[in-house]
């Protein structure tokens, strides 16, 4: 089973960053890592290429800076990898990351294509529903567990209830949730072997897609500072006070 | 010029998150028990290829070159304990390096292959209860009858002792005394007269297994001797400047992290009306402490350059082991110190960090063995 992988680099969430001044775009460093959301699809793939005598290729857009990302999910075990790099796609909306991503999914031969619900940075999280409708596949989402025979995929979609039972023949798009499986550490074997896979990088004309951004941020305003809560001291009536307190937030 | 590629970095950012979700969650059960499930998580580290870095790829090492060694050791220095730290040093850096470089195809089959894949814990056996710094002293004594080596004697503070499942043991196996007539013979730890006598109850280190050993008329192969017989001693004295390499590197990495964490306390920490960081006298002695730990890493990294060139490590080895011993001392005191009274507390980790760092002007050649070693090299004795 030949499946594609949509992984994201991003700026370590534990290190500083800022904003561009003038586009307002987060300022990304040449280091960047695997967003860890990602690092669950990563391994879905894997496992789904181990058991169906498959092949992962990574695909992603964004600035490739130094590819420590990218390699971090080549070390799990991926294959290869596809990255669109392109000055010209700098702050693009979700809509032209989908059209980036499927145009760069469709040069390839794939039953499966596997993404995050929703990328740790940019989170908007309709990237995956695009790209399967720019592809013309259906797609399953917000998985808690995969399975699959090689030709069809059958998939728990998590709800507020609990799960919907899913299921739709290849080729298909599945977006996984956090947890679906627990990702490997990357071996030492496994991070020596990742500095020789091929990494294509490409630009959005190379794929025949327009690069225009479809969005541009105006201004943005930091969040307010967290006020200080309110102190509920017990004297007996305290479970009274919360739950009035929950009342007047209309979560109870 | 740096030492460092990205798959160093990469290597690095496993390691770190290994020690995170892997060794730190299980810290206070293994510090309360007195003891590390070592073959399971050294099943997990051999799995990921951390126990056999540079060894031979034939043997399931992974060929690599020396700074994986040292980002390994620093990252492993940086759990929330010290044992694990000298666990894993003794596996990777102690009782290994001599079968690597003098075993015979068997031997390394049988011994070292299962050592890297973590599904055999291993220990070095060298000190005695009536010789530490003096080797030459040792007394336990091996015997040739026929085939086999007949053993007996001691050996005291052996690391790993009570999960061991083969150590390299230092034995005399001739008459000629001094440094001479001793031989390193692998002592499968299930063999007859093999005795474990005594766990011992430390200051610190306190997860890690520490075993009195009793030899009575073991009987050992004589196809278990390492390398040339009357070589021992040498051959013992370089795997201890490994030993030592490796104890240096993983003391910057919980060297750092521990004045990391103690500014972050001191940026909260409230005396005086202000944050306890804004006093010049603590930012000056942190920055002496940031300071000497940088020039211990330095230093390290020199070591281990000319290690890797195939220069001989043990002058600069010595006196890092000596730097390392005091810095951490230092280090750990002064942590201490600005932590005030929740610092002396059991449960913050400063007071762990006292008590296992304490060990290294001790372990593996006191400070004061390095002075005497670096004394005879430079002529100085
Ligand atoms: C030069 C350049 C600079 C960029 N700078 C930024 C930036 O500063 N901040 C930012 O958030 N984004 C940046 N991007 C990336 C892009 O604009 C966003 O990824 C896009 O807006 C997707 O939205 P999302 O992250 O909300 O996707 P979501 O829908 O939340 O993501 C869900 C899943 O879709 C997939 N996915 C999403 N985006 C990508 C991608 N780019 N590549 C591969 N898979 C993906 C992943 O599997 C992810 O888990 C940059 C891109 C370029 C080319
Ligand atoms: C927790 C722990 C784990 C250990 N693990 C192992 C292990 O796995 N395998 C192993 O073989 N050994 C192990 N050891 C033993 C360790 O290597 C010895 O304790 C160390 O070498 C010192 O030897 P000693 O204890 O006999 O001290 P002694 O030799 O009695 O020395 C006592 C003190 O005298 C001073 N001194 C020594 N020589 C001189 C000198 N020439 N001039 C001036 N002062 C001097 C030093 O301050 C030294 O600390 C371990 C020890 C500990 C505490």
């Amino acid at each position: 089973m030949k499946v594609a992988v949509c992984v994201k680099q991003i700026p370590d969430p534990a290190s500083d960053y800022s904003l561009d001044p003038a586009t307002h775009n987060l300022v990304r460093p040449a280091e960047q890592v695997l967003d860890d959301t990602d690092r669950y699809g990563v391994e879905m793939a894997l496992q789904i290429a181990e058991q169906h005598e498959g092949s992962v290729t990574l695909v992603s857009m964004g600035p490739s800076g130094n590819l420590q990302g990218i390699r971090q999910a080549l070390a799990m075990g991926a294959d290869k990898a596809v990255l669109v790099d392109d000055e010209e796609l700098k702050g693009s909306d979700s809509l032209t990351t989908a059209k980036v991503l499927a145009a760069a999914i469709a040069r390839e031969e794939y039953d499966l294509v596997i993404a995050g619900t929703e990328s740790t940075d940019g989170y908007s999280g309709i990237v995956p529903q695009q790209v399967a409708a720019l592809l013309g596949i259906p797609s399953l989402t917000y998985a808690t567990q995969v399975d699959t025979d090689g030709s069809s995929v059958s998939i728990r979609r998590q709800t507020a209830a609990g799960y919907d039972e899913v299921s739709a023949s290849t080729p298909v798009l599945v977006s996984v949730t956090a947890g679906v499986v627990e990702p490997r550490y990357p071996t030492f074997k496994g991070i020596m072997q990742a500095k020789q896979k091929p990494v294509d990088t490409v630009t959005a004309g190379d794929l025949g897609v327009e690069a225009s951004p479809g969005q541009a941020i105006r201004s943005v305003q930091p969040a307010p500072a967290r006020e200080a809560g309110e102190k509920v001291v017990d004297e007996g009536e305290a479970h009274l006070q919360v739950v009035a307190a929950l009342e007047q937030a209309k979560v109870v | 010029m740096s030492h460092f590629t990205p798959e160093h970095h990469q290597f690095r950012r496993v390691v770190r998150e290994f020690v995170e979700q892997e060794i730190n969650p299980h810290v206070e059960e293994w510090e309360a028990a007195q003891m590390m499930p070592l073959h399971d998580v050294f099943g997990k580290m051999g799995e990921l290829g951390f126990l056999g870095l540079e060894y031979e790829p034939e043997y399931g090492g992974g060929g690599a070159d020396h700074f994986f060694t040292v980002v390994f050791a620093e990252e492993i220095g940086r759990a929330d304990h010290g044992g694990i730290g000298m666990a894993t040093g003794v596996q990777v850096d102690m009782a290994t390096p001599s079968l690597a470089k003098f075993g015979t195809p068997e031997q390394k089959e049988r011994f070292l292959a299962p050592a890297l894949r973590g599904e055999m814990v291993t220990s070095i056996a060298v000190t005695e209860p009536d010789a530490g710094s003096d080797v030459a002293a040792i007394r336990t004594r091996a015997v040739r009858d026929g085939d086999e080596w007949v053993i007996n004697g001691s050996k005291m503070y052996i690391t790993n002792a009570l999960q061991a499942d083969w150590m390299c043991l230092l034995a005399r196996t001739s008459e000629e005394g001094g440094y001479e007539g001793m031989s390193q013979i692998i002592v499968p730890t299930d063999v007859p007269g093999f005795e474990v006598s005594r766990k011992l109850d430390k200051l610190g280190m306190r997860a890690s297994d520490t075993g009195l050993l009793t030899f009575t008329d073991m009987r050992v192969p004589v196809e278990n001797t390492l390398g040339t017989e009357g070589m021992g001693f040498q051959q013992q004295m370089a795997q201890f400047v490994i030993e030592r390499m490796w104890a240096n590197y993983s003391s910057v990495g919980g060297a750092e992290r521990a004045i990391r964490r103690t500014a972050d306390y001191l940026r909260e920490r409230q005396v005086f009306g202000k944050p306890l960081i804004k006093q010049q006298y603590i930012q000056f002695k942190l920055a002496e402490l940031t300071a000497e730990v940088e020039a211990l890493k330095q230093l390290n990294y020199a070591t281990a350059a000319s290690y890797q060139r195939g220069g001989d490590p043990t002058r600069l080895a010595t006196i890092s082991k000596w730097k390392a011993g005091k810095v951490t001392r230092e280090v750990a005191d002064w942590v201490l110190q600005f932590h005030g009274g929740i610092g002396y507390m059991e449960e913050t980790w400063t007071a762990r960090y006292l008590r296992d760092n304490r060990l290294i002007s001790i372990g593996g050649g006191a400070d004061e063995v390095m002075l005497q070693v670096l004394a005879r090299m430079d002529g100085l004795a």
